[in-house]
């Protein structure tokens, strides 16, 4: 038998997760970047539950008690008023659920794109620093010694 | 039935790797037992667009969390600062960022020089020449002519200044404060095999390029072409002694869980300063009742932390973030006692150059810094990329409450029995912290920084384990000589984190490394005379 952690989320339960992740992060026209309940955006942070599926469903009971019943099913302005108590509530599983949402939000390409980044893993092109002016170090380099004789 | 080896590791961490190198040249038959697994680099999490979500996953820098079948868990409910390791060969050199400074002369004569604490049993001119081996060996980057150090050459150029570098650079030279770049242990050139570093900014969760130096691409390879075997997958649950009182070996589970004897006639520990005690609190024996080399009592007390406070800002102008190696420049401008502090001893500021866009966003939300709704995105593109901190990594006395004890229940996946962690900040501490919060606000300000927030301590700072085995020539105040054998047991050597008298104000991996070289050295001009 699955445990709570292991089980998918139920339909009710995926449907309050996608409203409030699109309520933490809505699409915007003005950036140019869709919302977190976009369908791939979504997917992923479906996908990507894994050891935090417990925390993530725990989370969304929260919101349910809040809302008296399924939050997507509420109108928009309930929605806003719990929403918004919920986040205050805060605590772990509250802190997962944003967490969760956030690490995939923040490396859909069209997302990191429009962050003015490169859409890929760090290795193996890397990244280029600028070396530096090291003449900056001089008045440094003027100081008399700063460590205790201690023989 | 085990062949009996000359001298038995536990442990191939930072300071198992070097104590096995170093004693190779002896050609004497040398194990090295290992908890974890070798790892792969392609397996690390800059090699995919996940990189930053596994730091709450398998790369995780609590074991708690990590959960890894080589892992064991940690109880450190009762301390404001949790736990950091990693169990695999190279230890927990794969999970650190290699910032690399050694201690300071003062550091060694603290009761000498400030009336607290103890004095360590050796001093700095005594470690200075393993330090210089060890630099060679792990491959250090760096700049010569610090004034906050005696005269040192790092073998490779420092890493690169960066804008955040040089933002932090200018403000600290506005305010007259010394600086410097890091002792770093990344390479900058190509160096002993390894690549130079290509800035993949995420060093502390494991390096996909082999320019960070975790022993198990520094140290192991040399000392496996020397003859030394290492086991992994071996999880030592007791060290056993014979009938004369000397360590006889290790009871360890294998691979497959099957339990195994390894005689020994020198047995080495390198667990650091949570494991060591753990290791010598789990072998009771009608001798040692009350643990191993434990008559001093002192065996997991006076556990030292580091408390980091650390503050940060936000400025108009894009930096480094994740863009580079997190730490580059140090400050030892309130390293020393200052009489006129309300605090004795002091500590380092380690500058960062940013962090990424994911942790940007994780970090932010939780602090309640970035909204939720429409305004997300406007805030959020005014905080990504631009964040600058520095923190303090501040002295952390002895103190014997402060402790590592058998946990009467939790028990690792071999039923061995876990650590617990009792700590508390001394009074002292949070003095050091509140200056340093203070004088990191300084620096922020002449760095144009705005937004500033703080972090203290850091809740999942636990890096440095110290202090639990520690050092010293009087046997009833100490657990370890002055060359790092047991007072108790005459075969039995500790040559990790556990034997630090006192913690300094800096990342200790440096001085690890160069005290278990020192010890291995130690070894070596008295094999005639060891066990006298």
């Amino acid at each position: 038998m699955q445990n709570d952690s292991e089980m998918d989320l139920s339909s009710a339960e995926t449907r309050d997760l996608r409203c409030i992740a699109g309520m933490m992060i809505p699409a915007s026209k003005e950036f140019d970047v869709p919302g977190a309940d976009d369908a791939i955006i979504f997917a992923d942070i479906v996908k990507s539950l894994g050891r935090d599926r417990r925390d993530v469903r725990d989370a969304l009971r929260v919101l349910c008690d809040l809302a008296g019943g399924a939050f997507a099913e509420l109108d928009v302005a309930r929605r806003e008023e719990v929403a918004a108590s919920f986040r205050v509530r805060g605590g772990v599983a509250v802190a997962t659920l944003s967490r969760v949402i956030l690490q995939c939000y923040y490396r859909d390409d069209r997302v990191v794109r429009s962050l003015g980044l490169e859409p890929r893993a760090p290795f193996p092109k890397g990244h280029t620093l600028e070396q530096g002016d090291w003449s900056l170090l001089d008045p440094v380099r003027a100081r008399p010694k700063m460590w205790r004789d201690a023989s | 039935m085990n062949e009996t080896v000359d001298v038995l590791i536990i442990g191939s961490g930072a300071s198992g790797a070097a104590v096995a190198w170093s004693l190779a040249e002896t050609r004497m038959k040398i194990l090295c037992l290992e908890q974890g697994d070798w790892m792969k680099q392609a397996d690390y999490p800059t090699n995919g667009r996940d990189w930053e979500a596994r730091l709450y996953d398998d790369f995780a820098t609590s074991p708690n969390r990590r959960a890894r079948p080589t892992d064991y868990p940690i109880n450190d409910d009762n301390s404001p600062i949790k736990v950091v390791n990693f169990n695999a060969v190279g230890g927990s050199t794969i999970m650190y960022t290699g910032h690399y400074p050694r201690l300071h002369p003062s550091d060694f004569r603290v009761r000498t020089l400030d009336g607290v604490a103890d004095d360590w049993p050796i001093d700095y001119a005594t470690l200075e020449p393993f330090f210089a081996e060890n630099d060679r060996m792990t491959g250090v980057s760096g700049l010569a002519g610090d004034p906050a150090y005696p005269p040192k050459q790092p073998p490779m150029p420092p890493l690169a200044l960066g804008k955040s570098g040089a933002r932090f650079a200018h403000a600290m030279n506005r305010l007259g404060w010394h600086w410097w770049p890091s002792d770093t242990a990344v390479a900058t050139t190509e160096y002993d095999g390894r690549a130079p570093c290509i800035n993949l900014g995420h060093c502390t969760p494991a390096c996909t390029q082999g320019a960070k130096a975790s022993t198990d691409i520094t140290y192991w390879p040399h000392a496996i072409r020397a003859g030394v075997e290492l086991r992994t997958r071996c999880r030592v649950r007791e060290i056993t002694v014979n009938e004369h009182g000397m360590a006889s070996g290790a009871i360890y589970y294998d691979a497959d869980g099957a339990e195994q004897f390894q005689p020994a006639e020198v047995v080495i520990m390198a667990c650091n300063g949570v494991g060591t005690p753990r290791l010598l609190l789990n072998s009771v024996s009608g001798r040692f009742p009350n643990g191993l080399a434990n008559s001093s009592g002192l065996v997991g007390k006076n556990l030292m932390f580091h408390p980091y406070a650390q503050v940060f800002g936000y400025v108009e102008e894009p930096l480094d973030s994740n863009r580079g190696p997190p730490l580059c420049l140090w400050s030892m401008e309130f390293y020393e006692t200052d009489p006129s502090r309300d605090f004795v001893r002091g500590y380092a500021f380690q500058f960062g150059r940013g962090i990424g866009p994911v942790t940007e966003a994780i970090f932010s939300d939780a602090d309640g810094r970035l909204p939720w709704g429409v305004d997300h995105h406007r805030v959020f593109r005014r905080l990504v990329g631009r964040r600058i901190g520095l923190s303090a990594i501040c002295e952390d006395l002895p103190e014997e409450h402060n402790r590592v004890t058998l946990d009467p229940v939790l028990k690792d996946g071999h039923g061995i029995p876990a650590p617990k962690i009792d700590y508390t900040l001394s009074r002292n501490s949070l003095r050091m912290m509140d200056h340093g919060i203070a004088r990191a606000k300084d620096v922020l300000a002449a760095a144009g920084a705005t937004n500033v927030g703080v972090h203290c301590p850091i809740l999942n700072g636990g890096w440095h384990l110290l202090g639990t085995a520690r050092m010293g020539t009087d046997p009833e105040r100490s657990v370890v000589n002055e060359w790092g054998r047991c007072h108790d047991v005459k075969n039995l050597f500790i040559v990790d984190g556990s034997i630090f008298v006192t913690s300094g104000g800096v990342n200790p991996t440096c001085t690890i490394q160069a005290l278990a070289l020192y010890i291995a050295d130690s070894m070596k001009q008295r094999l005639a005379t060891l066990f006298d």
